[in-house]
C-alpha cells in the first residue's frame, strides 16, 4: 500500500483488561457505554459471537491528514448477515475533498455539503458497535481513522479488537511456506484485496468502494473464510487482533 | 432507494419471477434480504426443519432433493427454492445442499407473503406448477381469438392520390413512378360525407373514385381521349371500399360481390391503402385452405411433392400468428390426410376400382390430429371380409406402395417400425383386425404392445369409415375391463421419462447428468400422449385427440379434480415449445427436428418447461400406481 507510513502495531494480548482499563478512565458517556458493554469472552466459539462488519470511505490514507467521508455497518453472525439492520452515513470530512478520492468513492461535494459532521452520528455509531465484534478488511485504515476521529471530537479515542479478513487471507497466502517459496521464485504475491479474496471463495463481484457494499462484502468474506479454513467452534481469540 | 442496495436489486431484477416485479417491491426485497455463505458440500436446508425464508441463489449452485434423498432439481444463479415449504407449513419438504461455494439471499417470509399478495405473477410462479402453465395457455387462447387477420395487415403503403383536375397523362406518369396499379382520385371540399376526410393540414377532401390500370385501357385509350382530359371525367362514380379492420375474408367477398379487383381501404373515412385481389391471393397461397384445394388439383405424385415448401410456409405462418397447438396440429393433419386421399384417388385411377371395399386407416399423430412438421407415416389397410389374398392382394399392395412412396416424396418419411399398409401384416380384412385388437388386449405383454400400441390411435382417412368405427367401438368396450392390458400399456408409457428440467444451459437428467439438448417429442409430448391414451382407454373414450381425450377423462372420477386441466396445460405448452422451435429451425433454414437447445430457450419458457416436465413426471408416477401389474402375471 503506497503512501502509508509505517505504524506501530497495535497488539493487545489482553483486550478485556485493556477495555476495562479504558472504561475506568472514560469521561464521555458514549465512550463509557462503549467500553462498558462487554465483548464475548476470547474462548467463545465464533458461531456464538455477534459481529458487525464495518467499512469507511476516507479522503485519503493518512488519518492525520485525511478524514472519514462515509461509514457503513452491517450486523451479522456466522449464520446470517442482516441487511435490514444495516446503517450507512455520509459525513462531512471538514477537510477539502481531493478529486481523486471522489473518483474512488463516488461521493460528491454536494452530498457532503449537506452531510452532518461525524460528531452527529458518533453516539449512534458507537452504540451499534458496542458489544459486537467489529469485522473489517484491512484494519490499518478503520482502526486509526476511527480512533483519531473520536479523539478529535471527544478528547479520548476508541481502540478495540477487530477481526481483519485481510489478515486472515495474509495468514493463508503470505505467511505460509508455500508463499515464501513463491516469493523466492519471484512470483507476485497472491492478492489479498477484498475482491480478489472474495473470488477465491466463489463470491460474486460487487461494485466496490461504497462503505456499505464493502461492509457487506467483508461480512460475506468472513463467513466464507470460516466455512473454508476454520470451524464454527473456532474460539474468537484465534481470529481477532 | 438506497444506492447501496442497488447491487442486490439489480441482480434479482434480472431473474424470474423478480423480473416482473415493480421497482417498489424489488426495493422492499433488497431492504430485507439476509445473506449467508455455504461452502461446497454443506447443507442449506434440512428435511422437516422450520423454514422462514425464501432462498435465492446469488452465486453458486444448489441441489434440491426429495424426502427420500432422490435428486429433485439442480439450481443455479438467480433460481429460488424453499417456496413450497413457505406455502405449506414452513417445514422443509425438499432438503437442499450447496454443490458449489454458494451465496444465498434469504427473503423473509413476511416479504414473501407480501409479494404473493401484491403481485399475481409472482404468486403464480411460486404457487404450483398449474397456475403458471394455465396463465400461459390462457394467454395463447386469447391471442387466437383475435387471430382473424385484418385487411390492414396486407397493406404495404399509402395510396397514390391525385386531384380530379389532374390530366390523365400526368396521373399515368405518377402511377408509373409509384409502381401502383391504381390511383385514388380526390377533390377539395365535401359533397358526400361518407367519403370525405381531412388531411394532416386540416383541409377537407372528397374521395371521388379510383382509377386503375385497366381503366386507362378501357376508358382512356380505347375511347381515344386526349391525354389532357382531367381524371375526374373518366372515373366511375361507383366507389366500393372496405374498412381497415375488416377481415381478409370479408375484403375478398366484397371484391367478388362487386366484381372489382381493387379495393380502397379506409380507416374511418381516411384512405390508408388499396388492396388488389392478387394481394389476397398471395396471402391465401400461404394458408392451409388454399393448400388443401391445391392438393386436390394435383395430378401426379411429383406435383404433390412440389407442395412441400407451401406446407412449411403455412406452418411457419400459423405458429407466427399465434395459433395454438390444436389448430396447428389439426391443420397439418388435414393437409396430411389430403395428401393421402389424393394419392389414393390417383392409385384408384391408375389401378382401376378396388376389387373389394376397403378403408385406409391412419394411426399415430395423424389419427390424433396432432401432426407437426416433423413426422413419419403410420397407416394401414382394413379390407372387406370378402377379401381373398390370392385374388385381391396384388391390387392393395400396389395401392399401398403408391401411397407410401407418394407420402415419402411429400416429406412424410417411411415409418421406421414398418407400420404401413405396405406391410402384409397391416393389410388385412376387418375380422383379422378385430382379432388383432382382441388378442392385444386379452394377452398383452409390454413387449408385444410396444410395437402395436401405435394402433390404439386410429382414424379413417378414406373409404369405408365404419370399418375403423367398428374397431374403435371394440376397443372402447374391451379396454376398460382389461386391467392387465392397461398395466402393460402403463409400463410402456413409463419407458420415456421427462428430464428434470434445466440447469444453466443444460438439460438435467434424473441421474444428475447433463445433456446439451433435449428431444421434446421423445421426452415430453410423446410420453404425455401415451399417458393420456391409457386413461382414455381406461374410461372407454373413443376420442383420438389428446385434448378431447383429456376432456372425456375429466368427465370421470379417474383423475383428481383439476388434474386433467393441469395435464392439458402442460401438454399444450410442450407442444407449443416444440412447434416454436421447429418454426425457428425453418426460418433459419435448418432441417426442423424435435430437439431444443436450452441456450435458445428464454428464461420464462425455461421455467414453464420445467413446470410442464414436473406435471408429466408426477402424472407418470400416478400411472404406475393406478394401473399396477396384476400379481399373478408378474415375473413373466
Amino acid at each position: 500500500m503506497h503512501g502509508i507510513r509505517p505504524r506501530q502495531k497495535i497488539t493487545q494480548a489482553d483486550w478485556a483488561g485493556y477495555m476495562a482499563q479504558r472504561l475506568e478512565k472514560a469521561h464521555n458517556p458514549a465512550i463509557q457505554n462503549f467500553f462498558g458493554t462487554l465483548l464475548p469472552d476470547p474462548d467463545t466459539p465464533i458461531s456464538q459471537v455477534p459481529m458487525v462488519a464495518l467499512d469507511m470511505e476516507t479522503t485519503g490514507l493518512d488519518e492525520r491528514r485525511h478524514a472519514i467521508v462515509s461509514v457503513g455497518i452491517v450486523p451479522f453472525t456466522l449464520d446470517r448477515i442482516k441487511l435490514a439492520e444495516r446503517r450507512y452515513w455520509v459525513v462531512n470530512p471538514s477537510r477539502p475533498l481531493a478529486e481523486a478520492s471522489i473518483a474512488y468513492h463516488h461521493i460528491t461535494h454536494s452530498e457532503i455539503a449537506q452531510a452532518p459532521d461525524l460528531e452527529a452520528i458518533l453516539d449512534e455509531l458507537l452504540m451499534q458497535l458496542a458489544g459486537r465484534l467489529v469485522v473489517v478488511h484491512f484494519r490499518n485504515i478503520e482502526r486509526p481513522f476511527l480512533d483519531a476521529a473520536v479523539n478529535a471530537r471527544r478528547g479520548e479515542g476508541v481502540l478495540f479488537p477487530m477481526i481483519d479478513t485481510m489478515s486472515l487471507e495474509a495468514r493463508l497466502h503470505r505467511q505460509t511456506l508455500w508463499a515464501r517459496f513463491r516469493r523466492w521464485l519471484g512470483r507476485p504475491p497472491v492478492s489479498i484485496r477484498l475482491n480478489a479474496s472474495r473470488e477465491r471463495y466463489g463470491l460474486p463481484v460487487y461494485q466496490g468502494h461504497h462503505a456499505l457494499v464493502d461492509a457487506l462484502a467483508t461480512a460475506e468474506l468472513l463467513q466464507a473464510q470460516i466455512a473454508t479454513h476454520y470451524r464454527p467452534e473456532t474460539p474468537l481469540k484465534d481470529l481477532w487482533c | 432507494m438506497d444506492v447501496e442496495l442497488l447491487e442486490i436489486r439489480q441482480h434479482m431484477g434480472r431473474f424470474p419471477p423478480f423480473d416482473g416485479l415493480s421497482d417498489d417491491l424489488l426495493d422492499a426485497i433488497a431492504e430485507q434480504v439476509e445473506v449467508s455463505y455455504f461452502k461446497n458440500g454443506s447443507t442449506i436446508l434440512v428435511l422437516n426443519e422450520t423454514l422462514n425464508d425464501l432462498c435465492y441463489i446469488r452465486s453458486g449452485a444448489v441441489e434440491v432433493y426429495r424426502s427420500k434423498g432422490e435428486l429433485y432439481n439442480r439450481l443455479g444463479e438467480g433460481d429460488i427454492f424453499g417456496h413450497f415449504s413457505l406455502l405449506r407449513n414452513h417445514k422443509v419438504r425438499f432438503p437442499a445442499e450447496a454443490i458449489e461455494d454458494t451465496l444465498i439471499y434469504f427473503i423473509p417470509n413476511a416479504v414473501f407473503q407480501r409479494l404473493c399478495e401484491e403481485d399475481d405473477n409472482f404468486a403464480d410462479f411460486v404457487e404450483l406448477e398449474r397456475p403458471r402453465l394455465e396463465t400461459i395457455a390462457e394467454q395463447q387462447k386469447k391471442s387466437n381469438d383475435m387471430m382473424v387477420t385484418r385487411i390492414r395487415k396486407l397493406l404495404t403503403r399509402y395510396p397514390v392520390m391525385v386531384e380530379t383536375s389532374t390530366s390523365v397523362q400526368l396521373a399515368a406518369q405518377q402511377m408509373s413512378e409509384a409502381q401502383a396499379s391504381a390511383l385514388l382520385v380526390i377533390k377539395e371540399g365535401s359533397d358526400n360525407p361518407r367519403f370525405s376526410f381531412q388531411d394532416s393540414e386540416g383541409r377537407t377532401w372528397q374521395m371521388c373514385g379510383i382509377l386503375t390500370d385497366s381503366d386507362f385501357r378501357t376508358r382512356v385509350v380505347a375511347d381515344g381521349l386526349s391525354p389532357q382530359t382531367p381524371v375526374g371525367e373518366v372515373i366511375s362514380s361507383r366507389l366500393i371500399t372496405v374498412q381497415s379492420d375488416a377481415s381478409v375474408n370479408e375484403a375478398m367477398l366484397t371484391m367478388l360481390r362487386n366484381n372489382v379487383h381493387h379495393l380502397p381501404v379506409l380507416y374511418r373515412q381516411r384512405p390508408v391503402g388499396v388492396v388488389h385481389l392478387s394481394d389476397i391471393i398471395r396471402y391465401e397461397t400461404h394458408s392451409g385452405l388454399y393448400l388443401v384445394s391445391n392438393i386436390f388439383n394435383q395430378s401426379s405424385a411429383q406435383g404433390l411433392a412440389r407442395l412441400a415448401p407451401d406446407v412449411r410456409a403455412a406452418f411457419v405462418r400459423m405458429v407466427q400468428e399465434g395459433a395454438n397447438s390444436q389448430m396447428v396440429g389439426s391443420a397439418l393433419s388435414t393437409i396430411g390426410r389430403s395428401f393421402t386421399r389424393r394419392l389414393l384417388e390417383m392409385a384408384e385411377a391408375e389401378l382401376g376400382p378396388p376389387p373389394v371395399p376397403y378403408c385406409f386407416m391412419v394411426n399415430g399423430s395423424m389419427a390424433r390430429n396432432e401432426q407437426s412438421i416433423v413426422t413419419d407415416q403410420d397407416n394401414a389397410l382394413i379390407l372387406s371380409d370378402e377379401f381373398n389374398p390370392e385374388q385381391h392382394d396384388e391390387y392393395f399392395l400396389a395401392m399401398a406402395k403408391i401411397v407410401s412412396d407418394g407420402l415419402d416424396a411429400c416429406g412424410y418419411t417411411y415409418c421406421k417400425g414398418d407400420v404401413m399398409a405396405t406391410n402384409t401384416q397391416w393389410r388385412q380384412p376387418l375380422s383379422v383386425w378385430k382379432r388383432y385388437f382382441q388378442d392385444w388386449m386379452a394377452n398383452p405383454t409390454p413387449e408385444r404392445l410396444l410395437h402395436s400400441s401405435i394402433f390404439f390411435d386410429l382414424d379413417s382417412c378414406y373409404g369405408e369409415d365404419h370399418y375403423v368405427e367398428a374397431l374403435q367401438d371394440q376397443i372402447a368396450q374391451t379396454a376398460p375391463q382389461s386391467p392387465l392390458f392397461l398395466a402393460a400399456m402403463a409400463r410402456n408409457a413409463l419407458n420415456r421419462t421427462p428430464p428434470l428440467g434445466f440447469f444453466r444451459t443444460f438439460v438435467m437428467e434424473q441421474d444428475g447428468k447433463h445433456n446439451n439438448s433435449i428431444n421434446l417429442k421423445r421426452r415430453g409430448t410423446a410420453p404425455m400422449v401415451d399417458l393420456v391414451r391409457i386413461h382414455a382407454l381406461a374410461c372407454g373414450s373413443k376420442a383420438q385427440n389428446s385434448f378431447q381425450r383429456l376432456n372425456d377423462i375429466s368427465q370421470t372420477q379417474l383423475l383428481a379434480t383439476g388434474m386433467s386441466d393441469k395435464l392439458s396445460y402442460a401438454f399444450e405448452f410442450l407442444c407449443m415449445s416444440r412447434l416454436r422451435h421447429q418454426m425457428i429451425d425453418l426460418q433459419e433454414d435448418r432441417l426442423p427436428d424435435n430437439n431444443i437447445e436450452p441456450e435458445n430457450v428464454e428464461d420464462s419458457e425455461r421455467h414453464t418447461l420445467k413446470d410442464a416436465f414436473q406435471v408429466l413426471s408426477n402424472a407418470q408416477k400416478f400411472l404406475k400406481f393406478r394401473y399396477p401389474m396384476p400379481a399373478q402375471r408378474q415375473g413373466r
